[in-house]
């Protein structure tokens, strides 16, 4: 009798186990394809691209200006335009997010400002893009009159990744151990040699991944250069960085128009001859290969830096 | 190292910010903005000059739309503004209040295309009337199968394709079809990118739409062009019949306007010199259809002369032949 009821129960529970396997199962197979669906789309993307793209790649393609004969057409201005921008981004974002985030961090204290502002970096983040255009032509070409330039496309979106690299700063700080701080207060370093000497480089790794993961988003921005008024034709390169004459550096470049791949890719897509839509896509290799070597870039960085870390 | 690095950072920063001191030097520079019709043509042609300067006179050309091109123009920022319809009454007005003064000059014909499905039999040709009742603001959502527009034809559903609101090549159909600029039926499928417009129609035997006829040329193969009738018995957009004036009232002429104070310096004087010279062959490479070579002639003069202003009254005008407004100026 009680062996009856004791097999009924194992029974049962072989039967929920089973059922509960089953479900493992049916989630495992769902992820799968879920995650497979967006990978063979992307790879299939890329495919085309390539297919369509490839015979156009050529030495020739990257040194040559635009021209109405899609065969001699190339993007040099194109390339050298999106490589400056993204200089000057750099330039203008790194410093200004990594203090903003160690402040943030390190330094403010907690009360209803300090709330305001994460609050706020926080929404920035989510604003599209043509709302920084906007801001950028107000600010930077009709205010500060940089024209419709360089460094003016540069600083536009050195604003859309500001928020990124702020948040990227404060992850990174956050995932020191509070221990390193109270050893080098105990050792009798003041905040700011807390900051520098081990917050900083312990920190390092996370902050660029941050700033190359924006920078790879900011190379791929068209409306708010489009805003800022880039420009669609243009057969010359910005002027030269360095001079023979004194000073011999020149920021001349800085002021100079220019233009950047998505907008040229975006332009050969829309025109009629089947040729220009091969250049669109042989940019697109292009444009894809920048976006890749800085990922490529960010992970190997983070890499390093993670090696270095001794705790 | 990190040290250094920084240390780097911030002494470029500092240099970058002494650098910011406005740089006046301007070199020589051709500032061109506007539609992106006319675009192919200004490209092609600045290549060229470009080639031939080697390389001393700069030129830049943008695609901000006819609209956004004068609306630059206007406030001085650009030497010359593409345009692919006459100058309007209110960018008159902006640019008078700013003391801008202007030349206008024809540079070559664009036709507009109707097209239909090649698998599409019935239609042979298409009068105003039946674009019309097609394409008016009052079709919308009632002229929706092809035995509506004529009983002759199938009662099958007719799938409308054309360019978006912003493009000058919608102000320019609606203006000639329905008589007003921007009126038209809202449920058509709209895209500014009209190879979209040739893939749609080239998928679906049902369809109609209307485009450039440049990129009639580039897909012969996948659309069936549709003779207009304009009174005078259907007519085929071909360049003969655009440059004589036959096909309309769907070619119009595109523009460039050259900024009188940019006229100072030789090198947009030149430039404009350039292009007018140069049209009759560029145009036909990037096909569009160029004007009749003594409409060239009175552009030139007219450039010549420095007469400014427009030929038009301030509102896009359907079916007028370039010439006859150009002779009937300088024709005293």
């Amino acid at each position: 009798m009680q062996n009856i009821e004791h097999r009924a129960q194992s029974t049962d529970i072989k039967k929920r186990i089973a059922l509960n396997k089953l479900w493992d199962y049916i989630f495992l197979a769902t992820g799968l394809v879920s995650t497979l669906a967006g990978l063979v789309l992307l790879f299939a993307l890329m495919t085309n691209l390539f297919i369509d793209g490839s015979q156009r790649l050529s030495y020739k393609f990257l040194t040559a200006f635009p021209s109405r004969f899609p065969e001699e057409a190339g993007i040099l201005s194109a390339w050298v335009g999106t490589f400056l921008l993204m200089l000057v981004t750099a330039f203008a974002a790194i410093p200004l997010g990594v203090a903003a985030g160690i402040y943030l961090e390190e330094y403010a204290g907690k009360n209803w400002l300090t709330d305001i502002i994460e609050i706020n970096i926080a929404n920035l983040a989510g604003v599209p893009s043509i709302i920084y255009g906007l801001l950028a032509l107000g600010m930077f070409v009709y205010f500060f009159k940089f024209g419709e330039s360089v460094l003016t496309g540069g600083l536009a979106l050195a604003l859309l990744i500001l928020p990124m690299v702020i948040m990227a700063t404060r992850e990174a700080i956050r995932a020191i151990p509070n221990s390193i701080r109270e050893a080098s207060y105990a050792l009798g370093a003041t905040k700011w040699q807390t900051v520098w000497w081990h917050i900083i480089p312990y920190s390092t790794g996370g902050i660029l991944t941050g700033i190359i993961i924006g920078l790879s988003r900011a190379i791929g921005e068209t409306a708010p250069i489009i805003t800022v008024g880039a420009l669609t034709f243009i057969a010359f390169l910005p002027a030269a960085p360095v001079s023979a004459e004194f000073p011999f550096i020149s920021f001349k470049w800085l002021f100079d128009p220019f233009t950047v791949m998505p907008i040229q890719i975006f332009n050969w897509v829309s025109r009629p001859q089947q040729g220009f839509h091969i250049n669109a896509a042989a940019a697109g290799i292009v444009l894809l290969c920048m976006t890749l070597f800085m990922n490529a870039a960010a992970i190997y960085i983070r890499y390093k830096f993670r090696k270095r870390i001794k705790w | 190292m990190l040290n250094k690095f920084l240390i780097g950072i911030m002494a470029l920063m500092i240099l970058s910010a002494a650098a910011s001191i406005p740089v006046s030097a301007q070199d020589k520079t051709v500032k061109i903005d506007g539609s992106s019709t006319v675009y192919p043509v200004t490209e092609a042609v600045a290549e060229e000059f470009q080639k031939a300067k080697r390389g001393r006179i700069k030129v830049t050309v943008g695609i901000s739309g006819t609209g956004g091109g004068f609306k630059k123009f206007c406030r001085g920022e650009t030497d010359i503004s593409d345009a692919s319809r006459p100058i309007l009454k209110k960018e008159m007005d902006a640019c008078t209040a700013q003391k801008i003064e202007y030349i206008e000059l024809p540079v070559a014909y664009d036709g507009l295309a109707v097209m239909v499905n090649r698998k599409n039999t019935w239609v042979t040709s298409l009068t105003v009337a039946d674009l019309k009742k097609m394409w008016e603001p009052a079709a919308q959502g009632v002229i929706k199968k092809w035995n509506q527009v004529r009983s002759e034809w199938p009662d099958a559903p007719l799938k409308l394709f054309g360019p978006g609101a912003d493009s000058g090549t919608f102000d320019y159909f609606t203006e000639a079809v329905n008589g007003k600029s921007k009126a038209s039926r809202g449920d058509f499928t709209a895209s500014e990118d009209d190879n979209i417009l040739v893939q749609g129609i080239a998928g679906d035997k049902n369809a109609l739409g209307y485009f450039g006829l440049a990129y009639y040329e580039e897909n012969k193969d996948k659309l069936k062009l549709v003779p207009v009738d304009g009174g005078k018995g259907p007519v085929l957009p071909s360049e003969k019949t655009v440059m004589d004036g036959t096909y309309e009232p769907l070619s119009r002429p595109i523009f460039i306007y050259v900024s009188k104070k940019s006229m100072s310096s030789p090198e947009v004087k030149e430039f404009v010199e350039f292009y007018l010279k140069q049209a009759p062959t560029l145009v036909k490479q990037v096909k569009y259809i160029p004007l009749p070579s003594t409409a060239y002639k009175l552009a030139e003069e007219r450039f010549a002369k420095v007469k400014t202003g427009t030929m038009f009254s301030g509102e896009a005008k359907a079916g007028v032949k370039i010439e006859d407004l150009l002779k009937m100026e300088s024709g005293k």
